[in-house]
């Protein structure tokens, strides 16, 4: 594994250089999510028993933040090296692809546990929180965070120019973070569009991370967890072999 | 003929990207120690012979060695004997210059410790970068971003180093410091393979040479065969007004805007020419000696007047021989 603690570090250097940009900038449009929806919404809605509008919004705010910034980082910085070529400098040392990936993923997880971090330590002042089972609250975190890395890293090697690269955030990652339950719980929706939304992977990862803070969940955790590892699995496997083949990093 | 392991080894390399060929069936070897000239014109495949050779580009059949080391199979540790100046400027806009090189002292898996600062400060020195080593890389004119590409070629202390057209837009100044580096790293026992339009650099640098056009070798020698091989001393006469050039010398000079060049291969013979021009009343307005270089071999080359035989050492275990398969078409 030469190379990767230092491609690992550099990676998070990079986005910690820019925080105001790649932490604090996720944090404020969060809390602006939160204050006008609960403001619209808390007096409206109950999706479950005794926890709020505004409660059941946080953790979807969080787990979607986290999600978009992991992916923003690792695409980014791909793209962003690809097309000043400084990519050169990863590609010359003697870095394996394994080490490349890990490296990419996890400083890009680094960042989406940042967001997420301070989105729920900046929404605790609205709403009271419990954190019923915190390990389905880590697991979550750790395995959506961990697949939209590892989309960021196959959209990032992919894309050959910003343009494209906006279009799989704008026209994937995005529909599929916002249509996902972050706003509402699926048993609102007509029963066509529940089942689509069972088709959205980011769906489960919502779910079972609220799952850990009330208890309570749209869908079992296990059911959401079986599906999320099966998803992070194919992703990475997909990913490593883009990586062993050198796909648009080495002619 | 050295026993030693190659420094750089290519065999029968080939490399297409779509239908059009890169690399025809390239061998060369450059032997350790060596001071190697890669030239060709644009597109004749030195770029893409440097990036195989990196690992950059994978090649359709062949291979390439770096100290031994297979680029594909043992790409590890034939990646650790290369440093790379690549041709583009490129660099990382988030960090600082020492920032940059720690970096990529990290990516070699060299760890934190006093030898490493001390090599760092060294490069920073001998490139005139140390009062530049906490700018942001940004901030730096073309020719230090050039300087810190050199850097950090430099910064895993590799035996072969490769500069792909290192000082293109680079100021006098800033090439004299360069060469003067890179020429003292060669001389400490560094192999440098060096690829650039600058014919004069690489006449002055380079002990052999190969020449490429479109993805073939078609000249591989010492620099000093190959001036001799293709290029001549010239004597350049300006006679008087009204004068003509006897006719035993005019049948064998060039005539060009009123100045005769008359090839010759011995100084000696200059004595002999300036007195049959005496001998025939030939009165001189200008005279001028002009010395073979590299450019007039490069001309010649690439235009295929000589054929490419003669400018190949036959196979025969040689540094930098080539098999007649890697030269043919």
């Amino acid at each position: 594994m030469s190379g990767f603690p230092t491609l690992f570090y550099k990676e998070v250097l990079r986005f910690w250089k820019v925080g105001f940009q790649t932490v604090a900038a996720p944090v404020i449009t969060a809390l602006l999510y939160l204050l006008i929806f609960s403001h619209v919404l808390e007096s409206r809605i109950q999706v479950y028993q005794n926890v709020s509008y505004t409660a059941f919004l946080v953790p979807g705010l969080v787990m979607m933040s986290l999600l978009q910034n992991s992916f923003a980082n690792s695409s980014s910085s791909l793209i962003q090296s690809k097309v000043t070529g400084s990519i050169i400098f990863v590609l010359l040392p003697p870095i394996s692809y394994r080490a490349f990936y890990l490296a990419y993923v996890l400083a890009a997880l680094v960042r989406g546990l940042c967001v997420g971090a301070g989105v729920l330590l900046a929404t605790l002042w609205f709403a009271p929180l419990q954190f019923a089972e915190p390990l389905w609250i880590v697991a979550f975190a750790l395995l959506g965070g961990g697949i939209l890395s590892s989309l960021g890293v196959i959209a990032g090697i992919w894309a050959d120019k910003f343009d494209q690269l906006a279009a799989f955030q704008n026209f994937l990652i995005m529909p599929l973070t916002f249509l996902s339950g972050v706003f509402y719980s699926i048993h609102s929706l007509p029963p066509f569009w529940q089942q689509v939304s069972h088709w959205n992977p980011v769906f489960y990862m919502i779910d079972g991370f609220r799952h850990g803070f009330f208890g309570v969940s749209d869908v079992s955790p296990w059911h959401s967890l079986a599906i999320v590892t099966t998803c992070l699995v194919l992703l990475s496997l997909l990913t490593l072999e883009m990586l062993k083949r050198g796909y648009k990093l080495r002619a | 003929m050295s026993s030693m392991t190659p420094a750089i080894r290519v065999r029968q390399v080939a490399k297409h990207f779509g239908s059009v060929e890169a690399l025809g069936g390239v061998s060369l070897e450059v032997q350790q120690g060596e001071f190697f000239g890669l030239l060709g014109p644009n597109g004749a495949g030195k770029t893409t012979l440097i990036s195989a050779l990196a690992g950059l580009v994978r090649v359709d059949s062949g291979s390439i060695e770096v100290m031994g080391c297979d680029v594909v199979a043992d790409y590890r540790n034939a990646r650790r004997q290369l440093g790379v100046v690549p041709q583009e400027l490129v660099f990382d806009p988030f960090f600082s210059v020492r920032e940059t090189l720690k970096i990529q002292c990290g990516y070699f898996g060299i760890r934190h410790s006093r030898a490493r600062e001390d090599w760092i400060d060294e490069i920073l020195a001998n490139l005139d970068l140390t009062g530049k080593a906490d700018a942001n890389m940004r901030s730096l004119s073309g020719g230090m971003k050039r300087r810190v590409l050199v850097a950090q070629a430099l910064v895993h202390r590799p035996p072969v180093i490769v500069l792909d057209e290192p000082t293109a837009g680079v100021d006098v100044e800033l090439r004299q410091t360069l060469w003067q580096f890179i020429r003292r790293l060669n001389q400490e026992g560094h192999t440098v393979v060096l690829t650039t339009h600058y014919l004069e650099e690489a006449e002055n640098l380079c002990t052999r040479i190969a020449m490429l056009k479109a993805g073939r070798v078609v000249a591989l020698d010492s620099t000093a065969n190959l001036l001799r091989r293709f290029s001549v001393h010239e004597l350049r006469l300006k006679l008087a007004p009204g004068v003509g050039l006897p006719p035993d010398l005019a049948s064998r000079a060039r005539n060009k805007d009123g100045v005769w060049s008359l090839a010759f291969d011995a100084y000696t013979e200059i004595e002999l020419l300036l007195a049959t021009l005496r001998t025939h009343g030939c009165g001189l307005e200008d005279l001028e000696i002009g010395k073979p270089d590299l450019e007039d071999v490069f001309v010649r080359v690439m235009r295929g007047k000589d054929g490419l035989s003669p400018l190949i050492p036959g196979a025969g275990g040689n540094a930098g021989s080539v098999s007649p398969a890697g030269v043919a078409g």
